[in-house]
């Protein structure tokens, strides 16, 4: 008996101990900075590590927000995530139907293609589309981020989607069409509602890559009234005197938006992939 | 009725599996991925080509005199003389492989943890998994104030545990700054291993489990002759994007150290920007592109030949 018991506590052990220290290594840098950024900047320098706030401030917020640009970067940001997001959606809507409905010459190198963008160092093309898009006039302009990030985010996207729609019955499109609807009436009027959920994860996740992307953003943006958030960060931190504080506090208004979306999709997402991989 | 004005008339003759089929439907799925495939067309292939285009000139935007098709002489000096090419393809290497090795092993540490049923199992996955929805330059933010010599914790820890006996500027001394930026990205790529290998867990069937309980199996058991063999492809799926996506990835290490001290974090991305984009040297750029291009088409391929059949079912 004893040992039975014994050895049950050992192995819920075995459990909750790495659960704890993961808890611990993912949980302590949010906590910490969330701390920073409620402290003033002087206690912030003191000798001693305060680790928490005393006295308590939200005065870092409002600075950053006011002093630093900051409100621009963060509607930067909104714009060029919401243009992106709203086309990424409608074209993997557009491919994940036809992938999940069709079989039609070329679509097995139509995926192979989708894939082989994952594959590639993006990098890559940053130089020539450099060159290509200061011709055009789209360099510090949101067009220029727009534009790329559809085509970086609607593959992985795309892939998703014909999960999501192809776990639709396609009993539904043939009744439509009885009823008399024409094909593009059945994917936005009726498979898109169905679909709702795996539309909002997919465009959530397209939201968080948008929002997130450095390279691209600082290649292709050099007047600060353009930055995004990563950008204008990345120029706070250059700077000789770093204001913790405040860099903190600005850290902390970046990452609500794609953290609250993730709460929200992570399970969706989990499913999603679970799908995808599957095929 | 309905069904023989949409159809044509045809329906009479046709299979019942064809039934769906309309006018039109021809072409339909090539209208839907059309924008698509114009779309990748103009942003990732068109550019490629000028990427090998500008590899053979020199076009230093600063010596616009000398501009012109130069031939392999870019690639002459990348290969003869240029050591921080080799120095950056080392550190690359370092990165990529310290990164996908310890994300995959403390990946599937996190999934297999977060599959187990435990009480606020949903709200302690959300919290493990949320890094993965930070972005490079937030995670570099929160550990920057993390392995501040001043005022960061990890030096306050480590000093009040008696580990060791005096601040470390872990970013700016040579012997720790690779350790710490590798420290910091594992805490934003363990997630994304954890969410794929999770999805995938999910799918393995219960029955498999208990009728190998039945056989006696223990845990280790299980894990290694099912729960590994069920997960080899999304393994490989995942390992493969994510080494691609290391490769790729320098929002961390350069906000993080701008590539120093002495270029000893600068990886061959980093680099490339550098020499391009920061520098204006556009030739020599494309030419450290398409070294970078063909030795990564040269992994991918070895890669899915040593993995012979791991994404056929994409």
């Amino acid at each position: 008996m004893n040992k039975t018991t014994g050895r049950k506590i050992g192995s819920r052990l075995l459990f909750y101990i790495p659960l704890a220290l993961t808890l611990i290594f993912v949980l302590v840098p949010f906590l910490w900075a969330i701390s920073t950024s409620l402290k003033k900047e002087t206690d912030i320098m003191s000798s001693t590590i305060q680790y928490l706030p005393s006295p308590l401030t939200f005065e870092n917020y409002i600075n950053v927000w006011n002093d630093n640009n900051f409100s621009q970067y963060f509607l930067n940001s909104v714009l060029v995530s919401i243009l992106s997001v709203i086309v990424i959606t409608l074209l993997s809507v557009m491919n994940g139907y036809a992938m999940s409905r069709f079989k039609f010459k070329g679509k097995s190198a139509f995926m192979l293609i989708l894939l082989a963008t994952q594959m590639m160092p993006v990098i890559l093309f940053v130089i020539p589309l450099f060159l290509i898009f200061k011709n055009l006039g789209l360099i510090n302009t949101p067009y220029s981020l727009v534009l790329f990030y559809i085509v970086l985010q609607v593959p992985f996207n795309t892939i998703l989607m014909r999960g999501f729609i192809a776990s639709t019955p396609k009993e539904i499109d043939e009744a439509a069409m009885v009823d008399g609807a024409g094909r593009f009436r059945i994917i936005f009027a009726i498979i898109a509602p169905i679909v709702l959920p795996g539309i909002v994860a997919t465009s959530a996740f397209a939201f968080i890559g948008v929002w997130n992307e450095f390279l691209v953003a600082f290649s292709f943006i050099t007047t600060p009234d353009r930055f995004t958030i990563p950008i204008g960060l990345k120029f706070m931190i250059g700077e000789f005197s770093v204001q913790y504080a405040s860099l903190a506090a600005g850290s902390i208004i970046g990452l609500i938006p794609p953290v609250l979306l993730f709460m929200y999709i992570q399970r969706y997402l989990v499913e999603g992939l679970g799908g995808a991989v599957k095929g | 009725m309905d069904i023989t004005r949409q159809t044509g008339g045809k329906l009479a003759l046709s299979k019942p599996g064809k039934r769906k089929r309309i006018k039109g439907d021809g072409w339909l799925p090539y209208l839907l991925i059309a924008p698509t495939v114009l779309l990748i067309a103009g942003i990732l292939i068109f550019p490629i080509f000028r990427v090998f285009d500008l590899s053979v000139q020199s076009y230093d935007f600063t010596r616009l005199q000398e501009a012109g098709y130069i031939g392999l002489e870019n690639f002459r000096h990348i290969f003869t003389e240029d050591d921080l090419f080799y120095t950056t393809l080392v550190t690359t290497l370092k990165w990529v492989f310290s990164e996908v090795a310890l994300q995959l092993v403390f990946g599937l540490i996190v999934a297999l943890l977060l599959n187990q049923s435990f009480r606020l199992r949903g709200l302690v996955r959300s919290l493990v998994l949320v890094p993965w929805a930070v972005s490079g330059v937030l995670t570099t933010m929160l550990w920057s104030l993390m392995f501040n010599q001043h005022i960061g914790i990890i030096n306050d820890i480590l000093m009040k545990l008696g580990i060791i006996d005096e601040a470390i500027a872990w970013l700016a001394n040579p012997s720790t700054v690779f350790g710490s930026v590798v420290f910091a990205e594992l805490w934003r790529g363990i997630p994304f291993f954890a969410i794929t290998l999770l999805a995938a867990l999910q799918t393995i069937p219960h029955e498999v489990y208990e009728s190998c309980e039945v056989d006696g199996a223990g845990p280790l058991k299980k894990l290694f002759h099912i729960t590994l063999p069920y997960l080899k492809e999304s393994i490989i799926f995942a390992t493969l994007l994510r080494a691609i996506w290391e490769f790729n990835s320098i929002d961390m290490i350069f906000t993080m150290t701008n590539g120093g001290p002495m270029d000893m974090t600068t990886t061959l991305p980093i680099y490339m920007m550098k020499t391009s984009i920061l520098e204006g040297n556009y030739g020599y750029g494309s030419a450290l592109g398409v070294v970078t291009f063909l030795f990564l088409m040269l992994f991918v391929i070895l890669y899915l030949r040593l993995n012979r059949g791991g994404m056929q079912d994409e």
